[in-house]
């Protein structure tokens, strides 16, 4: 305890009772009452919950995550089987949940980006047409596009008569085909040293970046060096990679990879709805560069790919970053519509959980809380981004 | 905006039409290759799609006409039409949703002029939801329908508006508590907010679906469909409530000072002040907003609501007219279009007329 009553100077500031005050600002005793109100609120419905639970016989508790479920799974990234437990089926459907969205955001991307920029071709009917596209698909809702998609699916022939596109991309009722890479052999060893070839990789480009020398030769000396590495890995390892056409063989088509005709219809129905989106979002990015920057940049002797590429996109990245983030979450939020349609996704799975086991509000705050952290998690992340990108000093 | 705005044929009209034409599509090399390219792609696709929708369909006639021709079914949409409108409604009481359709849109169409945005108007919607509600449940008039045989058109309109309506008050309270000085509220908004965002609708669906009738006292049963509007307000209204921050933002910090100068308190402020302005900017941002929502409406079909887009596929699996799902798609699909469509261009034209009237 001092003597000397005075404020004492450094980066001390206010006390902590001084700090919390202040944050909680005017009125504090009716913003007890209001969130005293909530709690209350709350408290009575899980209270009714319970009741309800307890009338039913159910116990409440994750303790249903260990049962084994009855259900089996149209597709699973991780082998599943009726009689394994709740949780392994819940990690299958968030494994399906995020390869959708993975690749949904990647190929969305991808269309978009191209999308964006024939619509600014200055080709008059190239850019007709990707505006009747976007505003078609924008204005059409996303679940009535996937029931179209899987209904298209399902009316395709049997694989015997099936669509084919040069003899390797086959169109089935039994899903699509496409050629894949195919791995035999492959040993712990292997998968070691392509962990290992892919850390570095992604050391090194890290590195690069944040030391602001990452320039198109490094990257792409680096990319043709881990390509050559994994190459390597395989014949050391003992292991092999085949490129494997799917063919038809009997009454199915064999080798390659086989998409369902659910997920095929709901990875068409993503990419083609946000396409669109990212294709709106490329636009305005690239438009909202000043006209007079690629004037300007003439007159210094740049021809068009290197004012799009050094000075144009650079810009536009800060108008599309942000905009490009939100557009991700929200496909993966509306992956979430594979329930309708069939494809074994987190929230098909969670509902079928909640309905065996009547555990629905467990199920559902689970099915919640992974979706939220997702969505955090890519936002914390692209925020990360989009600051480095941002102007510097500038706050927007 | 007028039409040929909108179909982007500006050029036809110049004098200098076929230049411009000629420029842009073979004003290069480049541009020629694409054009050609394009063309191709478009004499692929369009001839089947038009043998199929025009030249092989049928107009009019039953499902055995249909059955005996190559192309679509348009006379299974004359069949289907009602249905789709009005799904499970009992048929002697259907002219009550169509009563609430032409309530619903005929005030959508007078509240689209600005000329008209008065504290009437606002005293008007509550007047019509109110009378959309009864005239759907037959509160009033003896037959009652209950909800689960509500469908179609109607629904989707009626679910639309009557959540968006209420939600909006709800997002404003919120979006003053996110930005108020006062951490407890603050706190409770931005959990609210992102909780919701952060989460599929879906879910929130399924929430009203399997937690609502547990977490109701006394194991009342509340229908689905308003267990299914509760939550939906409650979704949308944190989606209202960032576009509204928006507009708050927007505010010079001036405008409360001054208000504060005058002696005003925190809600007089709000309301003669704040509000009006920052209410006025996020208008095209709410036009947006809604047409999403009207697409978002068709997720009441993963919970078995009969909304458009289910009672389309419903109609579909009628053993008469089985598995003409195309056709009943592309009816759904051009419902939706043209409300949507007509929204967004409604919202270019406001944002244009907003930018016309602020600056004199």
């Amino acid at each position: 305890m001092s003597l000397i009553d005075e404020p004492v100077p450094g980066p001390g500031g206010p006390g902590i009772l001084r700090r919390i005050s202040l944050w909680w600002g005017s009125y504090p005793l009716t913003q007890v009452a209001v969130i005293t109100a909530v709690v209350a609120l709350f408290w009575l419905l899980g209270h009714n919950t319970a009741e309800t639970m307890a009338r039913i016989g159910i116990t409440p508790g994750f303790d249903f995550l260990s049962r084994p479920a009855s259900f089996e799974i149209g597709e699973a990234p991780i082998a599943f089987k009726a009689g394994d437990p709740y949780a392994r089926a819940i990690l299958a459907g968030l494994l399906n949940t995020i390869k959708a969205a993975a690749l949904g955001c990647v190929l969305a991307t991808i269309l978009g980006v191209v999308l964006g920029v024939a619509g600014l071709s200055g080709n008059l009917l190239l850019a007709g047409l990707v505006r009747w596209y976007v505003e078609i698909v924008r204005n059409t809702p996303l679940l009535l596009q996937l029931f179209f998609w899987i209904s298209l699916a399902k009316s395709f022939p049997s694989p015997r008569q099936a669509l084919s596109a040069f003899g390797s991309f086959f169109l089935t009722n039994r899903g699509v085909f496409v050629p894949g890479l195919g791995f035999h052999n492959v040993s712990v060893p292997t998968l070691w040293l392509l962990g290992g070839l892919a850390a570095a990789y992604l050391i090194f480009v890290l590195r690069a970046w944040r030391g602001g020398g990452l320039s198109a030769r490094r990257l792409g000396l680096a990319t043709a060096l881990l390509l050559g590495a994994v190459a390597l890995a395989f014949p050391l390892t003992g292991a092999g990679a085949a490129w494997e056409i799917p063919a038809l063989a009997g009454f199915n088509i064999r080798g390659g990879y086989n998409l369902t005709p659910e997920f095929a219809a709901l990875l068409t129905g993503l990419v083609v709805k946000f396409s669109a989106a990212i294709a709106e979002i490329v636009r305005a990015g690239i438009q909202s560069v000043d006209r007079g920057q690629w004037e300007a940049s003439r007159a210094l002797g740049l021809h068009n790919g290197q004012i799009m590429r050094l000075v144009v996109l650079p810009q536009a990245l800060r108008v599309i970053t942000p905009l490009t983030t939100s557009s991700y979450l929200d496909l993966t939020k509306d992956s979430s519509l594979a329930v309708a349609i069939g494809y074994p996704d987190l929230v098909s799975i969670i509902n079928t959980t909640a309905n065996t086991t009547g555990q629905s509000l467990e199920a559902l705050t689970l099915l919640i809380g992974i979706y939220l952290a997702i969505n955090l998690s890519v936002s914390a992340a692209m925020n990360l981004y989009n600051k480095r990108v941002s102007l510097k000093g500038a706050r927007i | 905006m007028s039409l040929s705005d909108a179909l982007d044929l500006r050029t036809w009209r110049s004098s200098t039409t076929l230049r411009t034409l000629k420029v842009g599509l073979f004003g290069t090399p480049l541009n020629s290759v694409i054009t050609v390219v394009t063309v191709a792609l478009l004499a692929w696709i369009i001839p089947p799609l038009l043998r199929w929708g025009i030249f092989d369909a049928t107009w009019t006639g039953t499902s055995a006409d249909c059955a005996a021709a190559s192309g679509a079914c348009w006379a299974f949409v004359g069949a289907k039409f009602r249905f789709i409108l009005f799904a499970f409604y009992p048929p002697a009481l259907q002219w009550r949703p169509l009563i609430v359709m032409v309530l619903l849109l005929g005030l959508l169409v007078v509240t689209a002029q600005p000329r008209f945005w008065r504290k009437g108007l606002l005293a008007a919607w509550c007047v019509v939801i109110a009378a959309s509600w009864m005239l759907m449940s037959g509160s009033l008039v003896p037959p009652t329908v209950p909800s689960n045989q509500w469908g179609g058109l109607a629904v989707t309109l009626f679910v639309w508006s009557v959540c968006f309506g209420l939600a909006t008050p709800l997002a404003i309270l919120l979006a003053l508590a996110r930005r108020s000085g006062m951490g407890g509220l603050r706190m409770l908004a931005i959990v609210f907010i992102e909780v919701m965002r952060g989460t599929p609708m879906v879910a929130i669906l399924y929430v009203a679906m399997l937690i609502l009738p547990m977490a109701i006292p006394n194991g009342q049963m509340i229908d689905k469909n308003v267990r299914a509007m509760i939550m939906i307000t409650l979704f949308w209204s944190a989606y209202v409530a960032e576009v509204i921050r928006g507009g708050l933002q927007a505010i010079p910090p001036g405008q409360y000072e001054a208000a504060t100068a005058l002696g005003l308190g925190y809600w007089r402020t709000m309301r003669l002040v704040v509000l009006p302005q920052a209410l006025r900017l996020v208008i095209p941002g709410m036009v947006n907003l809604a047409i999403g929502f009207l697409l978002a409406t068709s997720l009441l079909a993963v919970i078995g609501i009969f909304d458009l887009l289910n009672a389309a596929r419903a109609s579909a699996t009628d053993p008469q007219w089985l598995g003409y799902y195309d056709e009943a798609y592309l009816l759904a699909a051009l419902i939706y279009f043209l409300l949507c469509f007509g929204g967004s261009r409604y919202s270019l034209w406001l944002e244009k007329y907003m930018r016309r009237s602020q600056r004199h």
